[in-house]
Order: structure tokens, then sequence, then C-alpha cells
């Protein structure tokens, strides 16, 4: 009954919008770990089919915002959020909402490559098949691995074991991997931050071909990185209370050429951080 | 008075008692393969006895299907039978109660619920062997009786010894398991939550299938604990050999004999006192495998993730 | 939207997702199921225990107290005079004059004229106990089964008692003890920790500080942890091949000229303590291991750092800092060395002794072995004495692992108080 094609299921290429559309924004945003507060008063408004990059010195909660946008502080013990978070104008935090289906639209890389120990076939079909995915899983497989820019290096040992891939393949096949169960967003910690400067420079690459699809938001600790894949770069900087927050946000160009914030300025500048 | 070897102050020094002390504590964790073998030394010189016996022949002892030593058939294979059945009994209750206390202790229970029952856990294992004995002869075999009628359940039986025998080895597969479990990277389970699933799909989709090979290696420990246990059998399964494949029948495991021999008068140097060395030998043969079997597995299973 | 096509439309995600989670709550009942039935079996166990510690037990006297003294139904009511005349005529005069010669009646307390009375005169045995619930919940049965059976005497009863933890063994359950048993339990561990504490303590400081990672090392390790695991009783035919026979001129005290005991042979307290203290060794070494484990590298380090030597570090830095866990990982293998039965029947501990173990040369017997051969009796009443000889071993394991962590907790509190 589903004779749909694939390839024109699959998200095209996208003329670059004259209007920046909204897709995710945070409002007054504080996360707590148990007592400690770890990110004050963030607001921010996410765009479209752009690449939007979180930069910072450590401990200033980059990754924190991040991972509230899947719901992944879910998982640590003790998290606890205030404010709002609204995707496409759904509240991610009201009650009836279910983090399990705002993970599939929203998908998330880490910093260290995590392929399942399986084939690199099975990590790709896996997330598909939960959620009930109905159409033909190889042709998935391909056209996610192709996207992933990892097809053609793995095509003939789709049953082997992901964990034999190199570092670099591996963080790929996570792309991939995240790719097939078709979310909007993709989530990404530090992707290339365990690889080697040729793996990361593929990884830019992909980067730059992906967000003509989907929304994509970076965290980076290195500001070359930021300032080449990004169109938007959010800075945050911790306060004296250990407690992160936003400095600065603006278009990345303008961000890194002129800075609003003496203390972007600075950062930027490598003075800290 | 430290004397130095070199005509400089940095010289090595002869220190003797340190090298001593080395000595002797390198003897110390020798001692421990002592041990090992003067086990396998014992129970194949004893055997070796007991095959020399005219009545007695390895062919007649692997094969056998009676083990009578009065009139001299020393078939072992109704030994065998029962200590796989209990075995099989116990395997099939611990493995996958044991699993699931581990799967509940691993990633469902809060903090409090832990705090309860890791020391749980830990009484239960720490209760001696001759108590789940007596447990088998007062609670469980009387409980298999009522349900299944005194007519098909013998007093003495090998299903009420494999039960207990599955709750004794339970606290040691839960423990064991739940190690396997934590030790898989979080990383992964992050990564099944990104992916959309939920948390039983990314238990048993990715968690349980990561710890496979932690969790074989326990599970292989639990069977080789279950075969070499002693006390439960020797109260509960029946004493005098029975090859039957009855669970509610009496019928003497390995163990059993060796403990019903060795606990009467038996003089040395008879045919009766050396058997109870080579079905020891088998016993040995057999849980020895199973440990270094797991042990391998497991570290296998360190070497993936380290 | 593309992901509708492939992924079914937003209805279907969330029929799905409704079936999703309702697997996922029935397998968490599963989960709590099979937790709850795991306490249960620890409940279930301890209540069988209790349930046949105490209760109802009938008992037939051979001659009843009233037909020696008029009026008087119980040997306790009797005045001193009464006692010593009962005892003078009813006794046989065999036993009288053993009595007699092992102390004169006339010097003897009431208590034990009482227990005498009891034990050579009165003669009572057991004829049907019952456990503690049926005690309490069947007693309409119980007064049945009193009418049936006339001249029969009810009495609850604790099968655990002072008397039960005071005396020796005995034909009759009604006063059977477990005195030798456990003296002989004590006795053991206390050989087996002075064998295995110092070698398995220098094991582990072997293979944790000193060993380097070669192929012999690792083998050691292996076989360690292959020794932890190998069955029980193997150890005991190991003991019976070793201690009691090739041993037997040391084990059974032969080489002393004076000789303890001529009937144990080599089946000695010594035989059963070494053969436990092989047994506990590569636990002892596991555990000590960890706890070496366990003490920070900084530490060695600054030892290093100041001139000191592998040994001084080691003795002076690392055991001070690890010996809390290093007694607590010992008590805990002794504890297991405390229930085990297999190792000790095989070298062949005796059964039945009434005279006190008085050194290592002696025949023993122990808790595990008198609750073996209770439990493994046909008579009802000894399931009860089992019972009792259980609740004294789970008590005495309860105080050795409460005695661990009293221990425990001082010394680390002293630690933090000096550094």
């Amino acid at each position: 009954m589903n004779t749909t094609n694939l390839a024109e299921a699959l998200p095209r290429v996208y003329e670059q919008p004259q209007e920046q559309k909204t897709i995710i924004a945070l409002k007054d945003v504080n996360i707590y770990y148990g007592s400690f507060q770890a990110v004050k008063q963030a607001s921010l408004d996410i765009y479209e089919h752009q690449v939007t990059a979180f930069i910072g010195p450590s401990g200033c909660g980059k990754s924190t915002v991040l991972r509230s946008i899947n719901r992944m502080n879910d998982m640590i013990r003790g998290s606890r959020i205030e404010g709002s978070v609204r995707f496409h104008d759904h509240d991610l935090y009201a009650s009836d909402v279910d983090p399990v289906l705002i993970r599939r639209k929203i998908g998330m890389v880490f910093q260290k490559p995590n392929p399942f120990p399986k084939s690199i076939y099975e990590n790709i079909a896996w997330g598909a098949r939960i959620n009930g995915f109905r159409g033909d899983y190889d042709e998935l497989v391909e056209t996610s691995l192709r996207s992933a820019a990892l097809w053609d290096e793995v095509k003939d040992k789709l049953k082997q074991n992901a964990l034999r891939l190199s570092g670099g393949q591996q963080q790929r096949l996570c792309i991939a991997r995240t790719i097939a169960v078709q979310p909007q967003v993709i989530l990404m910690d530090e992707p290339a931050s365990a690889l080697d400067p040729i793996a990361t420079g593929r990884i830019e690459e992909l980067i730059l071909e992906l967000k003509n699809s989907y929304t994509i938001i970076i965290v980076t600790h290195n500001m070359g990185q930021a300032s080449r894949v990004s169109d938007h770069t959010a800075f945050f900087m911790v306060d004296e209370k250990r407690r992160g927050y936003l400095e600065e946000y603006a278009p990345t160009e303008q961000l890194f050429l002129n800075p609003a914030h003496k203390k972007t300025e600075e950062y930027i500048s490598g003075k800290f951080g | 008075m430290i004397q130095h070897v070199g005509n400089h102050p940095f010289g090595k020094k002869h220190r003797p008692h340190e090298v001593v002390i080395e000595t002797l504590l390198f003897l110390f964790a020798l001692f421990s393969i002592l041990i090992t073998v003067g086990i396998a030394f014992i129970l194949v010189r004893e055997s070796f006895l007991f095959f020399a016996d005219p009545d007695v022949d390895l062919l007649g002892f692997l094969t056998g299907k009676v083990w009578q030593p009065m009139i001299g058939l020393f078939g072992f294979l109704p030994l065998l039978n029962a200590t796989l059945t209990t075995s099989l009994i116990a395997m099939l209750l611990g493995i996958p109660l044991g699993l699931f206390v581990a799967i509940y202790l691993a990633e469902y229970a809060s903090d409090r619920v832990r705090g309860f029952l890791k020391p749980t856990l830990e009484v239960l294992a720490g209760i001696p062997t001759i108590v789940y004995g007596y447990f088998a002869l007062t609670f469980m075999t009387p409980l298999l009786r009522s349900l299944f009628g005194e007519s098909r359940v013998d007093i003495y039986n090998t299903a009420s010894a494999g039960l207990v025998i599955g709750i004794l080895v339970l606290p040691m597969i839960a423990t064991m398991a739940e190690d396997a479990i934590t030790s898989v990277p979080k990383d992964l389970r992050l990564a099944a939550y990104a992916l959309g699933g939920t948390s039983i799909e990314t238990t048993f989709k990715v968690v349980i299938p990561a710890a496979l090979s932690g969790l074989s290696a326990t599970f292989l420990l639990a069977l080789s604990r279950a075969i070499g246990e002693t006390m439960v059998v020797a109260l509960a399964a029946g004493a005098g050999p029975n090859l039957t494949a009855n669970p509610f029948k009496a019928a003497e495991t390995i163990t059993g004999y060796i403990v019903r021999i060795s606990g009467g008068d038996v003089s040395y140097n008879s045919v009766d006192y050396n058997s109870i060395f080579a079905l020891g030998l088998v016993l040995f043969v057999i849980t020895f495998t199973l440990n270094l079997v797991s042990r391998k597995i497991s570290g296998l299973f360190h070497q993936e993730y380290d | 939207m593309q992901s509708e096509i492939l992924f079914g439309t937003d209805e279907q995600m969330t029929s799905l997702m409704q079936k999703r989670k309702a697997g996922g709550v029935v397998w968490k009942v599963v989960f709590l199921f099979a937790t709850s039935l795991a306490i249960l079996f620890l409940l279930l166990l301890l209540v069988s225990v209790i349930d046949s510690t105490f209760g109802y037990v009938a008992v037939r006297n051979e001659v009843e107290p009233s037909q020696l003294v008029a009026g008087k139904d119980e040997v306790s009511e009797f005045s001193r005079a009464e006692l010593e005349t009962v005892l003078q005529e009813h006794l046989s005069s065999g036993i009288l004059r053993r009595v007699i010669h092992e102390k004169p009646l006339e010097e003897r307390s009431d208590k034990d004229l009482v227990s005498l009375a009891e034990q050579y005169v009165i003669k009572p045995s057991v004829v049907q106990t019952w456990g503690l619930g049926d005690s309490l919940l069947e007693t309409a049965s119980i007064k049945e089964f009193m009418a049936a059976n006339e001249g029969l005497h009810l009495t609850f009863r604790s099968w655990i008692n002072w008397s039960f933890l005071t005396s020796d063994q005995s034909a009759n359950p009604l006063n059977a003890g477990v005195r030798t048993a456990f003296l002989g339990s004590l006795w053991i561990i206390m050989i087996t920790f002075v064998f295995a504490f110092p070698i398995g303590v220098g094991a582990a400081i072997y293979l944790e500080e000193y060993a380097v990672d070669n192929k012999l090392n690792r083998m050691l390790q292996l076989n360690i942890f292959n020794l932890s695991a190998v069955p029980s009783i193997i150890y005991g035919l190991l003991g019976l091949a070793v201690f009691v026979r090739s041993m037997e001129h040391f084990t059974s005290g032969a080489f002393l000229s004076s000789v303890a005991d001529t009937t144990a042979n080599g089946r000695t307290i010594l035989s059963g303590g070494l053969t436990l203290a092989l047994l506990v060794l590569p636990i002892i070494i596991i555990n000590t291991q960890e706890a070496l484990k366990a003490v920070p590298d900084s530490l060695r380090m600054s030892s290093y750092g100041i001139g000191a030597t592998k040994w001084q570090t080691i003795a002076s830095h690392v055991l001070p800092a690890s010996i809390d866990r290093i007694l607590t990982g010992t008590i805990l293998a002794l504890s297991r060395a405390l229930g085990e039965t297999a190792p000790l029947v095989v070298i062949g501990a005796s059964t039945f002794i009434s005279v006190d173990p008085s050194s290592v040369f002696s025949k023993f017997t122990t808790l595990p072995i008198q609750i073996y051969q209770w439990s493994a009796r046909p008579q009802g009443a000894y399931r009860n004495v089992a019972g009792a000889a259980i609740i004294t071993l789970l008590l005495l394991l309860m105080a050795m692992n409460s005695f661990a962590i009293i221990m425990r907790d001082k010394i680390s509190k002293k630690k933090r108080m000096e550094s």
C-alpha cells in the first residue's frame, strides 16, 4: 500500500529561505542539577535550515542547553528546568508531552562516537524499526549512509560490526543513524572533538550539506569550526556563581568580526577560555 | 649500615630484607598454584587406583546405566543425570529471575529501593547452603507434594532440590548480571534514547545485547555453582543412584553420592573410597572448564569496552 | 510531510507509541514481580526456620511426676528432700553410682537435680510437634489430637533456649544441645584464620603491588579466580587425601608425645581448619586485592617521592590505608567457612560428640554438620532441633558480620581523625 518512492520522500534541497523561520524558541530557561543552577535565563530562537553554533568556555552550560532541546537532561537524576522550550509552537515540557516522540523529531549526535555493538546495517535500521518504519529497509540504509557520505566506504561490509570502523567513520555512521529516523532537527554535541583533523574536515563538509534538509545545532569548543560551518553563533559565558548564561547571539559573521560585547571579543581573540 | 655498590652516592643499595619479603610474598601467591596442582594430582592418583580395580573399566564408567558398587556396577550416568536434572531446574528458575532482578536494579530501581534490595541479596547470598537444604526439605518438598499430589512427588526428589538451588544462585546471578549491565557504556543508552527508543526498548535491544558476553559468563559460573552444590541435594534429592527423567523421583547426584559415602564409615583403599575421587575428578573437570570458559568470555567482554 | 508517509500518520504514531509503552509497562511489572519473588524467598526461608523453632510439642512421660509425689505435676515443684529421695529410689544403681561419682547429690544445685530427675526418671519422649504457624492457627486440630491420645502433655516450647545452647548432644531431641558443635565451629574458624589470613594477604600484596604483567602472574590471577569457583566438596576430597591421610602423623597429634585423642586419626580440628583455610584462601586473596586496589596511587607516589622503598611504602602507607577493607573481606570469607558443611563431612567430622574439643587434635563437629545430621533424621522432632541450630548459626554469622561492620567504621573513623 505504500509505494511512495523513497528518494521523493526524503528531504530535497531547499532554496535558502528569504525569511528566517523560527523552529525552536527558548525563553528564560533555567536548568538545575539538584541545588546547583547550571544555566541562567537563556533565551534564543533557532532558525529552520540554518546551522547554529553554541560556543563558550567549559562549564558555560552550552551542552546543557543543547540537551534540554530534546529532553536528554531527563536522563540525569535530579535535573530540573524552568522557563519554556518551544518546538513549532509546542511546549516541549508540557505535562502531556512524550519525550520519546520528541527525540525522534529532534535527533542527537554525541561527542564520542557511540555506535551500537551491532552490524552497520542494524545500527541504521534499529531506530527506524522501533519507530514503526514501513518502507524498504535496504533503501533506507543506503540513502541514510549516502546522506552521511559513508556509503562508498561501507557498502561492501554492511554486515560488519560497526565497532570495527574508524572513529571518523563511526561518527558519520552515528549521523546516518540519526538521519534514518528522519528528524527535523539534529543536535550535535562537539561531534568532531574526538576525531583527527581529516575526519573533522569531513564532518564539517557533511554539516554544510545536511543543513539544506535539516536544522542543525552544534556545540563546539573550536571557534574556527563555528565560523566555518554555522550561520548563527550563540556565545555562552559563566558568571561568578558558576552559572552559565547567554552572553551574545548573532549571525556568525557579525559575532566574529564585530562582536557587540567586550567579553565576546576577549573570548574570540583568545584572551581566556 | 648501608653499603654502596658503586663508588658514587646513587649506586644500587643492597636491601636484603626487601628481596626476602618479595620472595616470601611471591611464594604465598605461588601457593595457590600448589592447591590447584594438589587437587588435580590427588584426584587423578586416586581415580587411577579406582580404574585399576578389576571390577571397574573406563567404558563401563562412562556409559553404564547402573551404579551399584555392591554388585560391581560402576556406571556413572545415573549420578550425572541427576546432577544435570537438578542443575537444569536450578538454571530455569535462577537465570530468568536473576536477570530480571538485575535489570530492575541496574535500570529502574530508585536509589532507595536499591539501598534495600542490595543488602537483601547479600543476606540471601550469605546464608549457608545447608540452610537452603533444610528449606528444600521443610518447605519446597511439602509445597510440591501438595501442589502435584503426594503420590506423584516422592519425599526426596530432584525438582525440590533443583528449585532451591535456583534460589541459592539467584543472588549471585543478580549481582554479577547487574555488574555486566551497568558496565555497558552510558553513551549507548543515550544513543538509543536519542533515536526515540523507550526505556524498555533501550534495555532489551541495546543494553542486554551489548552485555551479552558478560551475562553468558555469569550464567556459566552459576551453572558451575549449581553442579557443584552439595548440601541441598544431599538433604533433598534422595540417597541412592537412580536413572530417571522424572524430576519428582528421588535420584542421587554426584555430589550427593560423595557426601553420603564419605560421611559413612568407608575404609581407605576400598573401591568405594576410590570411587568418590573418580567422581570428584569428573566434577572438577566439568566445573573447572565452565569457570575457565566463563572467565575467558568475561575477559573478552571487558576488552570490548576498554 | 515526508515522514508521515514512511512512519505513518501522527495517529498511527500515537497508537504505536501506546503499544510500545504498554509493552514497557508489562515488562516493568515482570521485573518487579521477579524482585518481589526474590525477597519472598528470603522471607519464606526465615519463616520456615522460625516456624519449626517454636511451637507446641506433645510429650509422653514414662513416669508421671504425680506418681512420684502425690499432687505435684511438675518436677520443678518438688522440694529438695523429695528430689533427693526420688533420685535415690528410682535411678538404677549403675547410673546413681556414676552421678554420685561425678558430684554427690548433696552438693548439686536444685536445678541440677531437677534435670537429672527429668532425664533419668520421668524420661519424657516427643510424640508430636507442631510448627509456630500450626500452633497459632490450628488449635482445634491440636486439641483433637490431644483428646484422641490420652496421657500426653502439651507444652509450648522454644526449641532454642539456654539449655539447648549449653548442653551436649543427646539421643533425646528434648535434651539435645549444640555446645560441642558451637565450640567446634569456633575452633575450626580460628585455625582457618591463622593459616589463611597471612598467606592470603601476602599473596594479594604480591599480586597487587609487586607482580608485573607477565604470563606467570596472569596465570596466578586466573588460577585464583578459578579456585574461588571450585565446588567446596572438592576441597573436602583434597583435605581427606592430604591432611587426614597423608599427614595423619602430624594432624592427629601423634608426633607429639602427649597424644590428645587416639581415636581421631587425622580427622581432627586441625585437618578441618586447614581444609577450610584452602577453601577461603582464594576469597581472602580476591577481597584483599580489591582493598589494595582502592588505595589511591597518589599515596604510593608520595611515599616513593620521599625516598621510601617498596616494602616501606606498603607497610607504612598502603596497608594502614586498606586494613579496614582487608579485615572486612576476611571476616566475610570466614563467614563462608563457618557455614561450610560438605568439605567437613567429606574429611570425616564426627557427628556424635559429647566431649568439648580440648585442642586442635580433638575430634570435632560443627554447627552446620549438626544441622545436616538433625535435618536428615526421619523423626519429626529433630527438624525442630535443626531449626533451633540454624537460628544459632545465623545469629553467630550475624554477630560476625556486625562485628566486621563496627570494626570497619571504627577504623575508618580513626583514619579520618588522623588525616
